[in-house]
């Protein structure tokens, strides 16, 4: 059985605009020891579908849920508030972007973490939740962590501070961390200390891991699982590998030949999308990426593609209006360097699949 | 420091010859001073510490580094926003260093700046044509009625914004169109020289594309000389001619873009490409991850000798004594170092060591 | 941080001199008054005004008058003489010193027990009923001239003329002693004027505990302790309200410095004799030597007071350091 299983997650908030769909039909699974991440831009629902995991949706008031999320089997949408909390930093632990706002200003780290414990274990004493405090400290490599203990956040450095969260975040031996864009903030060396730490600490304490990010890289380096999300929907699901080597969404394309990569020749000229990410209020009709596509057809203006299995396989789904081959043959070209028209005047577009 | 060196070795001369901005031992200093009362100087921040180098026209230089090295501070004083505490700033020939107020008004149709913020900076009281067209007001151009407006509107039309919009608010764009606003507006005296500052960093990733792709074609039609500031390595080498790293306020390393990719010398610059996530499985396995030690110190009390020499996994005891010299080093970079890194330690840590054909 | 006091407390005396020089010259050498005149206040004799010239030296240069007047106030803490009423000024001062003290901390406790938990409440339960009508009645009660509120809150509760005789009226206060000495008589007639002066306060400080509370639950922060599992109560109060009440620590402070030199309106309407009062009736006598004296000390307390949130603050704010 999958340790979290998101099904047909809809998350949508009223407001003065209109109705944001900022999820509008995720589903995604997470297994024991498994890292899955989630990638998408502004926009796509990334962000939201984990807060609404962690149950921190519900604070926002105007939030309409519905779907649902099991986790360890248990249904955390029909969950009760003091359900939620108990296991929010408990069995499910979250991190987020910017450490340094993410931290209390006014009390010592030591007291923050102290606190995550006692918000659990009531019946820890002060003294060896401390203990407790200084050992993760020295996990996550804080140097002299019995001295640091008692530092304010404002005296640690950005990296240092990232450290600290995840220290707070593995402090009760979670089974699911969620890391949202934790090293978007950070310096590059920084922040390869801390993807590596995660890593690292994955595999020790065999926790799962979804990791939400922009960043391809990142995923590459740490995931084993990927969902592309889009427009509040997830639109390529596969393993790692699959999803670079043989990616089947004009969008993760996209994704793929827009950005500028170390390990490619220096000249390659850069693949934008154009347009930009579209309106949650107002989606557009049929397939939500249809206005970017290079390859769209009459019918997908129409027609709003499923999250299906890609044909004979069980282990990647896309959401794709295009032929499996025609998706086939496009990639062949835009992996081999060729602009987007060029490609689409290449291949034969057949029929669309319905 | 061996100012020959760096104007001689950086490869060989561009197609346009000559040099646009020479910077001598830049120095700029931000003092830390005591309380109200008693105004002593306790210290100062160096965040440039003595840089040199020498910008083409009409290439894509790049300043690289992580928070703190000094960057954003050199593009500002090449842009003479800060005052330099010493050092001299050749633009075009003429040392601007020194130059009063009244006499840099002139200077700014020369050369202009971008920054990294598209939501913070343009004024959002201003229309979108107004914001464009401040700058012929600030120099008295194009006065005639309806002239301005058709300036600015070919310019919104030059960077790809629709001109029909001239009377929008910036808040009725999106990011990446704020940051076109951003480049007509630098356009707009048609300067010589462009700085950007992380002109990317705050946009999606799939904008980002479309905003280098327009900085570079901009820069092919009008014989722009730009100064690329960032902390992206993949989005620097794929923008930038040749590239100077800085770390702590000093250049540790200036090469062309090509070299410095596929052979950094300075230890500190193989560890900032390793550390670059790469989007590529297989690579990202195999690759080995140079991890750095510790933190950036404070550039308030910078490390003696060799800047780097705490986190250095080749340090030794002279990195603790001596500070090494930018000098050429194998293949021509120029780097500041006394233990360089080989081809093989190169080959193990660098994804750019050796770029594949598109898989 | 002692460095930090001692450079404040030097500070301090510094501006009072200044304070001091500043009043002096207003009020001394302005050109169309004579000094002699002026201190000896309406109607005066012919023989009070030479006796006044010789004892004041007010042949000497001006400098050499403000010199003397500074000599006096420092070594002999003696702020002058008031001849309109016969004392001199520091008698005055610090006959007046309790009542404006008592009105003012008394104030003090009552609209930071109101103010505060409506600013919570009404954070918390923001747009609804409760929020809505809070806010109402505190745009009422700052609109409210407290001269009007002291009136109306007379005109209903005071015992001798209200309609519901509930409290001690105007003139409970009694002219001799002090909360210290006789706070049976001074408590009960004082609740009617902590109330009235508290109110317009009590109102503000809602408001404003209730907008930063507000933001500091948007902060990142509080997201946090919520991810943490924390308890709902422990979010607002341990994080949220911990971080909005440090704004209020600096207001608090000013607006209790300004008070204790004096709250002039509400003294006036409940017969409070404060140094509001003294200073209000010295201007209208024109009996300068005891404005002059009532400015340096709300002077003094306002630069205090300055000091001491300053202080307070860093206590509360780690990342403040001094």
């Amino acid at each position: 059985m999958a340790l979290l299983e998101v099904r047909d997650l809809k998350v949508h908030f009223k407001t003065d605009d209109g109705i944001v769909k900022a999820v509008d039909g995720v589903s995604y699974t997470v297994d024991r020891g498994r890292a899955l991440g989630i990638v998408g831009e502004s926009g796509s629902g990334k962000s939201v579908s984990s807060l609404t995991v962690m149950g921190l949706t519900r604070f926002a008031g105007n939030a309409d849920i519905s779907g649902s999320i099991l986790f360890d089997g248990r249904d955390l949408l029909a969950a009760s508030d003091e359900d939620m909390r108990e296991l929010r930093g408990n069995d499910i632990a979250m991190i987020f972007q910017d450490p340094l706002s993410s931290l209390h200003p006014f009390y010592r780290i030591g007291d923050q973490l102290v606190e995550a414990i006692r918000a659990h274990k009531e019946d820890v004493s002060k003294a060896a939740a401390r203990d407790r405090a200084i050992e993760m400290l020295g996990l996550v490599g804080i140097p002299e962590p019995r001295r640091r203990v008692d530092a304010y956040p404002h005296e640690f450095s950005g990296g240092m501070r990232q450290r600290v969260m995840i220290a707070m975040a593995l402090i009760n031996d979670p089974k699911l961390l969620i890391a949202d864009e934790p090293t978007t903030a950070l310096d590059v060396t920084v922040q390869a200390q801390i993807l590596d730490l995660i890593e690292r600490l994955q595999h020790e304490l065999d926790t799962a891991i979804v990791m939400i990010t922009h960043d391809l890289g990142v995923v590459a380096e740490v995931t084993d699982d990927i969902a592309v999300m889009y427009a509040g929907r997830v639109v390529e699901y596969a393993d790692k590998e699959t999803i670079f080597v043989g990616p089947e969404h004009p969008y993760t394309w996209g994704l793929l030949r827009s950005i500028p990569r170390l390990d490619s020749p220096r000249g390659e000229e850069l693949v934008p999308i154009d347009g930009r990410p579209p309106s949650l209020i107002t989606r557009p009709s049929g397939c939500a990426f249809h206005p970017r596509c290079p390859f769209v057809r009459e019918a997908h203006t129409r027609i709003d593609p499923k999250l299906e299995p890609v044909a004979g396989r069980t282990d990647h789904d896309v959401a794709c209006l295009l032929a499996p081959q025609t998706r086939n043959d496009l990639w062949q070209h835009l992996a081999a360097g060729e602009a987007p028209e060029r490609a689409r005047a290449a291949v034969p577009m057949g029929e669309s699949a319905e | 420091m061996s100012v020959d060196a760096t104007r001689q070795d950086t490869g060989q001369a561009a197609a346009q010859g000559d040099t646009l901005i020479e910077v001598r031992d830049l120095v700029k200093e931000f003092p830390i001073k005591g309380s109200y009362l008693v105004r002593r100087q306790l210290g100062a921040v160096h965040a440039v510490d003595g840089v040199t180098f020498d910008v083409r026209r009409g290439e894509t230089f790049g300043l690289v580094g992580e928070s703190g090295c000094g960057k954003s501070t050199t593009a500002r004083l090449l842009m003479r926003l800060l005052q330099p505490t010493s050092g001299s700033v050749r633009f075009d020939g003429r040392e601007i260093a020194n130059l009063k107020a009244n006499e840099i008004k002139p200077l700014r149709r020369e050369m202009q700046m971008i920054f990294q913020d598209p939501y913070s900076s343009l004024n959002p009281r201003r229309t979108v044509g107004t914001i464009i067209g401040e700058p012929f007001a600030i120099h008295g151009m194009h006065e005639g009625k309806g002239d301005r407006k058709r300036a600015v509107q070919e310019l919104m039309d030059t960077v790809g914004l629709n001109p029909e919009h001239y009377n929008r608010y910036p808040h009725e764009f999106s990011g990446g169109q704020r940051q076109r606003i951003g480049v007509a507006r630098a356009l707009a005296l048609k300067p010589q020289l462009i700085v950007a500052d992380e002109p990317v960093s705050a946009l999606d990733v799939s904008i980002q594309a479309q905003v280098l792709n327009l900085l570079r074609d901009l820069q092919r039609e009008l014989g722009l000389t730009l100064i690329f500031i960032a902390h992206d390595l993949s989005v620097v080498r794929h923008m930038c001619d040749r590239v100077a790293v800085m770390y702590l306020g000093k250049i540790v390393e200036l090469a062309e873009s090509d070299q410095l990719y596929s052979h950094p010398r300075m230890p500190y610059t193989g560890a900032l490409m390793s550390a670059v996530p790469v989007a590529d499985p297989e690579l990202a396995a195999t690759k080995k991850r140079q991890l750095l030690a510790g933190d950036v110190p404070s550039p308030t009390n910078p490390p003696p000798a060799c800047r780097f020499h705490t986190r250095c996994w080749k340090a030794q005891e002279i990195c603790r004594t001596e500070e090494p010299q930018l000098e050429p080093k194998e293949g021509g970079n120029i780097a500041a170092c006394h233990f360089p890194l080989t081809d093989a330690e190169v080959a193990e840590r660098v994804p750019s060591a050796h770029p594949q054909e598109s898989a | 941080m002692l460095t930090f006091i001692v450079r404040r407390l030097l500070w301090m005396v510094v501006l009072l001199l200044v304070i001091s020089f500043l009043t002096y010259l207003i009020f001394y050498t302005l050109p169309s008054a004579d000094p002699a005149l002026l201190r000896a206040g309406r109607q005066p004799t012919p023989e009070l005004i030479a006796s006044i010239r010789e004892t004041l030296g007010l042949d000497q240069p001006w400098y050499v008058q403000y010199l003397k007047y500074l000599e006096r106030l420092v070594f002999h803490f003696d702020f002058g003489y008031s001849y309109q009423n016969n004392v001199s000024v520091r008698e005055q001062i610090f006959d007046r010193l309790p009542a404006t003290l008592t009105l003012a901390f008394g104030a003090m406790v009552v609209w930071l027990l109101v103010g505060i938990p409506v600013g919570i409440i009404s954070a918390i339960r923001r747009g609804r009923a409760s929020d809505r009508f809070a806010m109402g009645a505190a745009l009422v009660l700052i609109s409210a001239p407290v001269y009007w509120l002291g009136l109306v809150a007379l005109y209903l509760f005071s015992k001798d003329i209200g309609r519901i005789p509930l409290l001690p009226g105007q003139g409970a206060y009694p002219s001799q002693g002090s909360i210290f000495s006789d706070p049976a008589t001074v408590i009960p007639a004082m609740i009617l004027p902590w109330c009235v002066l508290a109110a317009s306060f009590a109102a503000i400080y809602a408001r404003f505990l209730r907008g930063n509370l507000l933001e500091v639950m948007s902060e990142d922060y509080i997201r946090t302790a919520r991810a943490k599992g924390l308890r709902e109560r422990a979010v607002v109060f341990k994080h949220g309200v911990r971080s909005a009440i440090t704004p209020i620590v600096t207001i608090l402070g000013l607006d209790l410095g300004i008070l204790l030199g004096g709250a002039i309106l509400t003294e006036t309407v409940f017969n409070i004799p404060g140094i509001g009062r003294l200073a209000f009736d010295a201007i209208q006598k024109s009996d300068m030597p005891t404005v002059q004296g009532t400015v340096i000390i709300g002077a003094f307390f306002i630069i205090l007071l300055n000091l001491v949130v300053d202080v307070v603050y860093a206590f509360l704010d780690p990342r403040v350091r001094y």
